[in-house]
């Protein structure tokens, strides 16, 4: 029941009476909301180069090939022959379509230097050509490119204006599907020869701009009666599969939100994000040069190539064969992958081409083969030659759809960016990725030392702590950072601080073991003392009964002696104190 | 009317001054007042210039129309000078003399000798 009410819903919005002829260029029928107006005229228009005879190449070639629909170029600018071999390169065979009834090519060379106009005329030849041809192989859908050099080439604007609008309308009432393709014109005209006036249902506009040496292709539908349609402008690619126009947007965010977890290839990282990255997800990792990018981001590859499964490696910055032997040097080894045919790297300098084209290449390589895991080395590197008050808009846009075209594939991928932390364009970027691990060299008593952050993980409950970021001769090894008194240490101070404790504590011990021993020894030394002193009390004490027994034996005797005396010289009793009264 | 054809029995004077034959093709669709127009024009002005020098084949298209795209044509009526090379067009109902004669160099002067 839901569902119905969406779908009508999307329906209502694209115009629900319009019928369509898809183009099977992916994204432009996205945008339009499935094609060209069916049976009407459309009119593509743009300067040299701009791509427009291709788009309508790959308008028939996709309806010739894709849905059924048979058609008719007819071409003012170049001989039939240079036209199928310009296509060729895209996979277009014409001369096959050709001879399988698909496709009927007519071409015509318009010179004004051998053509003179005298009177009146008419176009009855081109509408009988057209005719037998659109007959002849039943088509449903006409291309004319630039039929605007019929201007001038007559003499008469006048009536090739009235004739032409004249073979507008009777294409539309032929009920073929019909692309005109115009040069673009100078000032605000769409068209040099204002052909737009006959074209009342969609007009597109293909550009061709170059900005700091980079080219982009961009494509908007300037117009679409009676349809919703994007407004924006496409970049759009040439591609050795046709045209592809890539809305920035272009997934509506619908991804398949996966909840199983795929290791790093580093353990205690997967442990900071909650036991790993969610498959489908977007790590970046930002950090100033040599903080150790590509090693994590080569863990990962050879986390899944252990696995068993795709990986893609596309490398902005470095060649294959340095990465492969610097990440040998710390013990990943990925060249077995590479010759199992389970890593692929590419390698290109992203100013080598346009930044359309590298995307283009790059989504072939997405498509080429499924890979699960995609590595993008020094994304950053897009943005050379490119004035920084540019770079964020071009850049971010080409990073923006890669991610679209790695999460629309269910690809679990590792963007690394250089950049100082959190500057304006990594945070724009970062805002695409669903985990954002931040590597940071600390530079403290002569050393440079990695320190990596979680600084978001969407949808984990992920780790707050810091940790020291350590490239072992086997691999990247994340270690405690010390937290102490003197703030965050690592590497050597780490290791110093380590020691300079553990001796600390080793005195300690020492220390109270000396005090235990000599708390001992006096201990000793007092109760021996408590001993001594003891007796030399007890001997005392008996002196002192010695002393009394022999006080009182003194005593009695000299009472004694004193009676004796007494009672010899007969003396009267002796008052007190002995005196005479 | 897609046949060629004589437009006399090829012994007139040699008015054009070179006395080499005369190679044109109008090309038409049907009868339209138009076109009917243009082969009139063009057989007085073949006839007063190059009386006996000429042949002039009549195509119509819409009996023919692969021999548009064969020959080229996006238009009717148009003359086409297949010889005296380099080839000419000229297309329009012919209304105009002078500009046919220009435009198809019919009328040869000394000074019109060397072609473009």
């Amino acid at each position: 029941m839901d569902n119905t009410v969406l779908t009508s819903f999307t329906d209502g919005a694209l115009g629900p009476d319009l019928e369509k002829a898809p183009t099977g260029i992916p994204g432009l029928d996205q945008i339009t909301g499935g094609g060209l107006p069916l049976g009407r005229v459309t009119l593509v228009a743009g300067g040299a180069g701009a791509g427009k005879t291709l788009l309508g190449l790959n308008f028939l070639v996709a309806g010739a090939r894709q849905y059924g629909d048979p058609g008719v170029l007819m071409t003012f600018e170049e001989s039939a022959a240079k036209v199928a071999l310009n296509v060729r390169s895209l996979g277009f065979d014409l001369d096959e379509l050709q001879r399988s009834g698909l496709l009927a090519v007519l071409a015509f060379r318009v010179d004004p230097s051998e053509m003179v106009a005298v009177g009146e005329f008419d176009f009855e030849p081109l509408f009988a050509i057209l005719d037998d041809a659109i007959r002849r192989v039943g088509a449903k859908r006409v291309v004319l490119d630039t039929i605007e050099v019929l201007f001038g080439a007559f003499g008469d604007d006048t009536i090739v204006r009235s004739e032409l609008s004249r073979l507008m309308r009777w294409l539309e009432e032929r009920g073929v599907t019909v692309v005109l393709t115009g040069e673009r014109g100078n000032g605000s005209a769409l068209t040099r020869h204002g052909i737009e006036e006959y074209v009342t249902d969609c007009v597109i506009v293909l550009d061709h701009r170059v900005s700091a040496e980079i080219s982009t292709r961009r494509l908007r539908v300037v117009k679409y009666r009676g349809s919703a349609h994007g407004t924006n402008e496409y970049p759009f690619l040439i591609s050795a599969r046709g045209v592809t126009v890539l809305p920035i947007t272009s997934v509506a965010l619908n991804y398949e939100a996966s909840e199983e977890r795929i290791s790093t290839g580093i353990p205690r990282l997967d442990h900071m994000l909650g036991g790993g990255m969610f498959r489908g997800s977007t790590l970046m990792v930002s950090g100033t040069a040599g903080t150790g990018k590509t090693s994590l981001g080569a863990h990962m590859v050879n986390a899944a190539c252990a696995r068993g499964e795709q990986a893609l490696m596309v490398l902005l910055e470095e060649s294959p064969e340095q990465v492969l032997r610097n990440m040998r040097s710390i013990g990943l080894d990925l060249r077995p992958w590479v010759e199992a045919g389970l890593l692929r790297i590419w390698a290109a300098r992203p100013s080598a081409y346009g930044l359309e084209t590298h995307l283009a290449i790059f989504a072939e390589l997405i498509e080429e083969k499924t890979s699960s895991v995609a590595v993008i080395d020094g994304i950053a590197s897009l943005s050379n030659g490119i004035p920084s008050t540019e770079v964020n808009t071009e850049v971010i846009s080409i990073v923006a759809r890669k991610i679209d075209l790695l999460k629309s594939r269910g690809i679990t991928s590792v963007i690394t960016a250089i950049g100082q932390g959190e500057e304006v364009s990594t945070v724009a970027m970062s805002s695409m990725a669903d985990t954002w691990l931040l590597l940071r060299n600390v530079e403290a008593n002569g050393e440079r030392n990695r320190l990596l952050f979680v600084l978001k993980s969407r949808g984990t409950a992920h780790s707050n702590q810091m940790r020291e970021f350590v490239l072992t001769d086997h691999g990247v090894e994340l270690v405690d950072v010390y937290v102490g008194a003197a703030g965050v240490l690592a590497g050597s101070a780490r290791v110093t601080q380590q020691a300079a404790e553990r001796d600390e504590e080793l005195r300690i011990a020492e220390e109270l073991a000396r005090r235990r021993r000599e708390l001992h020894r006096s201990v000793i030394e007092r109760e021996a003392h408590l001993v001594a002193v003891q007796d030399q009390l007890d001997a005392e004490q008996t002196e002192i009964k010695r002393i009394d027994l022999r006080e009182g034996h003194l005593v009695a005797d000299i009472e004694a002696d004193r009676s004796t005396m007494a009672a010899r010289r007969w003396a009267d009793a002796v008052p007190h104190n002995g005196e005479p009264l | 009317m897609s046949e060629p054809h004589t437009a006399n029995d090829g012994t007139g004077a040699d008015t054009a001054g070179t006395g080499e034959q005369w190679d044109l093709v109008l090309y038409v669709t049907d009868r339209s007042p138009k076109c009917l127009r243009a082969i009139e024009n063009l057989r007085r002005a073949c006839e007063k210039d190059l009386a006996g020098l000429y042949t002039i084949e009549i195509v119509d298209l819409l009996e023919n129309p692969r021999r548009a795209a064969d020959d080229q044509i996006l238009a009717v009526p148009t003359v086409v000078r297949r010889l005296p090379a380099p080839i000419r067009k000229v297309v329009g109902d012919l209304s105009d003399g002078d500009r046919l004669l220009v435009g198809l160099q019919l009328r040869r002067s000394p000074s019109q000798r060397d072609d473009r």
